[in-house]
């Protein structure tokens, strides 16, 4: 019981202060960079301690964004697999339909504490470009989202959704024009704009101060949830599940409740074709240690150290590494990471829309997809909550190729 | 006494400028990247930056991320740069040599190894892009004992606080990046770097060399006056490009005449 306490009270204490989870994390950036990166620390730090800054920010969530978001008595779910008792957490209600919006309004807070007059960011499905544009236009911050030119044609409704709200979108078209080639793009950019631009980063990714500082924005999830269940079930959730791209949903929801050693967690990594293929998208089970965007973590890549295109039916998980937290907590077995292929989140996508009536995003039906897996072999007094963090209305094209139907 | 010391005070000792070239390892090809390497020298490159490609060069402007994507479909990987340097080495001992590249790649390759490697080659210097002082010391410790110099980068958002953090386990010499910016972007302005310059100079005796948007003589013959070396990269791999035929000689006129002006 001393380990357990000990272990888990470091787990709760991470980054150090120089922004290392373990071996993770950390401040890989260019030299021009660093200057910025240490003033964003520097603001971060003064901003989360100044209760004006989390009165705005609680303000927002609460009157813009629609907090908090419903817990969800998934019954039909759970009748159906006959197991566990199954929660939502309906991120997916959120204004823009996603969790990103969490860390977009306390990002595009700090950029203009910190006088910041230009906003940049990377976009994978689409979620955080719309998310990031939708903050700036309330805030009448020009901005520009980079985004992988082949992601620009699988999610075309969300460039348009950007557009509208006034965001110019870049397509890049080097490397393998996804989501690592956004990144790359878009840290370019901050390279050559250091003065009045802020890197608006999407997921618990990036150079030290992001992965904490999105981290703790998105930790509202989790936060709402503990008193959430408590109130509907008088006890904290056996077990939490989350999809896992860059991570940003699964530590929101995670991370208050990493002291709980009741508490079991599974983040579900994209398997694509299946991770002992070459294409997937699960850093954690088929990569190994690296370094790229600013951060040491797990990555998908080669003997040589070039990293290797990730492959999802879902654009969100398309991404080669994951948050540097998430390796350590795979590291040290406080979470348990595992993988769903495309065709079975394919399959849980249209489960969970004719059995509850809510269509997830393909990201989250990852998530879903093991809750069908697992559930039923759970007793009925295990509670399980799903973050179900996007809604789907952006995946209806993708999902109707590959069921081949024509729109 | 090491290549890049005696290098840069024989300079000193005829007044005189190093030209640092960078060329990427494997661009256009392995065969030809390897002639162009040989012959820079006597087309007067004083120190030899040989980049190693990476797949995702956030650092670098497209004409450098397009050399590292030539070079990485030519089959180029981190044990043919070792290799490179070791041929290279067999005709040359005392031209210096500056690895320069991305940390992911040396990572994997692990960092004792490649330093131990790196060293018997016959390198001098390394220059991680992406490895500012606060995450380099684990790679230090290693070129440290196999007598590798860790170059740093300085910048125009370097101040002087930052300066001595950066001064804090350099050596080899500094390379000043002119511009806030990816390679081969816009031209620096000389008026406004020499007050930031002098600022470095007066913390430090290591030599300066002066990169990113160093384009024609004409910017060469101008920066020259500031610092103790000119890096040329782009507008040489633009040329490196067209090479595949085994013609490396546009190349190496290239070379000659950014030289021509700084002797």
């Amino acid at each position: 019981m001393f380990i357990v306490a000990c272990m888990t009270k470091e787990l709760m204490n991470n980054p150090d202060e120089r922004g290392h989870f373990g071996q993770y994390g950390g401040r890989y950036v260019a030299e021009t960079l660093m200057p910025l990166i240490l003033s964003v620390e520097k603001a971060y730090n003064e901003a989360k301690a100044d209760p004006a800054f989390w009165a705005k920010f609680d303000d927002l969530a609460k009157n813009y964004i629609g907090r908090p978001s419903p817990l969800y008595y998934a019954e039909k779910t759970t009748k159906h697999l006959g197991g566990a008792k199954i929660y939502f957490k309906r991120e997916e209600l959120n204004h823009t339909g996603a969790h990103k919006i969490n860390h977009c309004i306390g990002q595009v807070l700090l950029a203009m504490r910190m006088g910041k007059t230009r906003i940049i960011a990377e976009t994978g499905a689409g979620q955080h470009g719309v998310a990031t544009a939708t903050v700036c236009a309330l805030f009448d911050i020009p901005c520009t989202i980079f985004m992988g030119a082949k992601d620009v044609e699988r999610q075309s409704p969300n460039v348009f959704r950007m557009k509208l709200l006034g965001a110019e979108v870049k397509p890049v078209t080097a490397g393998s024009a996804s989501l690592k080639d956004a990144m790359n793009e878009a840290m370019r950019d901050w390279v050559s704009n250091v003065d009045d631009t802020y890197y608006l980063i999407g997921t618990v990714g990036g150079p030290h101060p992001f992965p904490m500082m999105v981290r703790d924005f998105q930790s509202i999830i989790g936060k709402e949830l503990r008193e959430q269940i408590m109130e509907r079930e008088g006890r904290l959730p056996d077990s939490l599940i989350a999809c896992i791209g860059g991570g940003s949903n699964a530590i929101g929801l995670f991370h208050p409740f990493l002291n709980d050693t009741s508490v079991n967690m599974i983040g579900v990594e994209a398997a694509g074709h299946g991770v002992d293929t070459d294409k997937h998208a699960a850093s954690l089970n088929g990569g190994r240690a690296g370094i790229l965007h600013g951060m040491q973590t797990y990555f998908l890549q080669n003997d040589d150290g070039q990293i290797q295109e990730a492959h999802s039916i879902s654009a969100g998980l398309d991404y080669p590494g994951i948050g540097p937290e998430h390796a350590w907590l795979f590291d040290t077995k406080r979470v348990d990471y595992v993988s769903i292929t495309d065709n079975e989140a394919l399959e849980a996508f249209q489960t969970c829309a004719k059995l509850e009536g809510i269509i997830p995003a393909l990201e989250s039906a990852h998530a879903y997809a093991h809750i069908l897996k697992i559930s039923g072999n759970l007793p009925k007094n295990h509670i399980m909550v799903l973050n179900l963090s996007g809604r789907g209305d952006k995946d209806i094209f993708t999902v109707a190729d590959k069921l081949g139907v024509k729109l | 006494m090491t290549r890049i010391k005696k290098t840069f005070e024989d300079l000193k000792q005829s007044g005189k400028t190093a030209l640092v070239t960078f060329t990427m390892l494997g661009d256009p090809d392995l065969k030809n990247s390897l002639k162009i390497l040989k012959s820079l020298p006597e087309s007067g490159a004083d120190i030899i930056e040989i980049g190693m490609p990476f797949t995702d060069p956030v650092a670098d402007g497209l004409t450098i991320q397009l050399a590292g994507g030539r070079a990485l479909n030519a089959g180029a990987n981190m044990h043919h740069t070792i290799d490179m340097v070791r041929k290279f080495r067999k005709t040359n001992d005392h031209t210096p040599i500056i690895l320069m590249g991305y940390a992911n790649p040396i990572f994997v390759y692990g960092y004792e190894k490649f330093a131990q490697d790196a060293s018997d080659a016959g390198v001098d210097g390394l220059i991680i892009v992406d490895l500012p002082p606060e995450e380099d010391a684990d790679l230090r410790e290693y070129t440290k004992k196999y007598n590798i110099d860790i170059i740093r980068l300085i910048t125009p958002t370097t101040d002087e606080k930052r300066l001595a953090k950066i001064l804090d386990g350099a050596s080899g010499f500094l390379y000043y990046v002119s511009i806030t910016g990816v390679t081969g972007a816009a031209k620096a302005d000389k008026n406004a770097l020499k007050p930031h310059i002098d600022m470095i100079k007066s913390h430090t005796t290591l030599p300066i060399a002066i990169g990113f948007g160093i384009k024609t003589p004409d910017d060469a013959l101008k920066m020259s006056s500031l610092g103790d070396g000119i890096v040329v990269g782009s507008v040489i791999v633009e040329k490196v490009k067209d090479t595949g035929n085994g013609n490396i000689e546009p190349v190496l006129s290239l070379v000659k005449s950014l030289s021509n002006v700084l002797k």
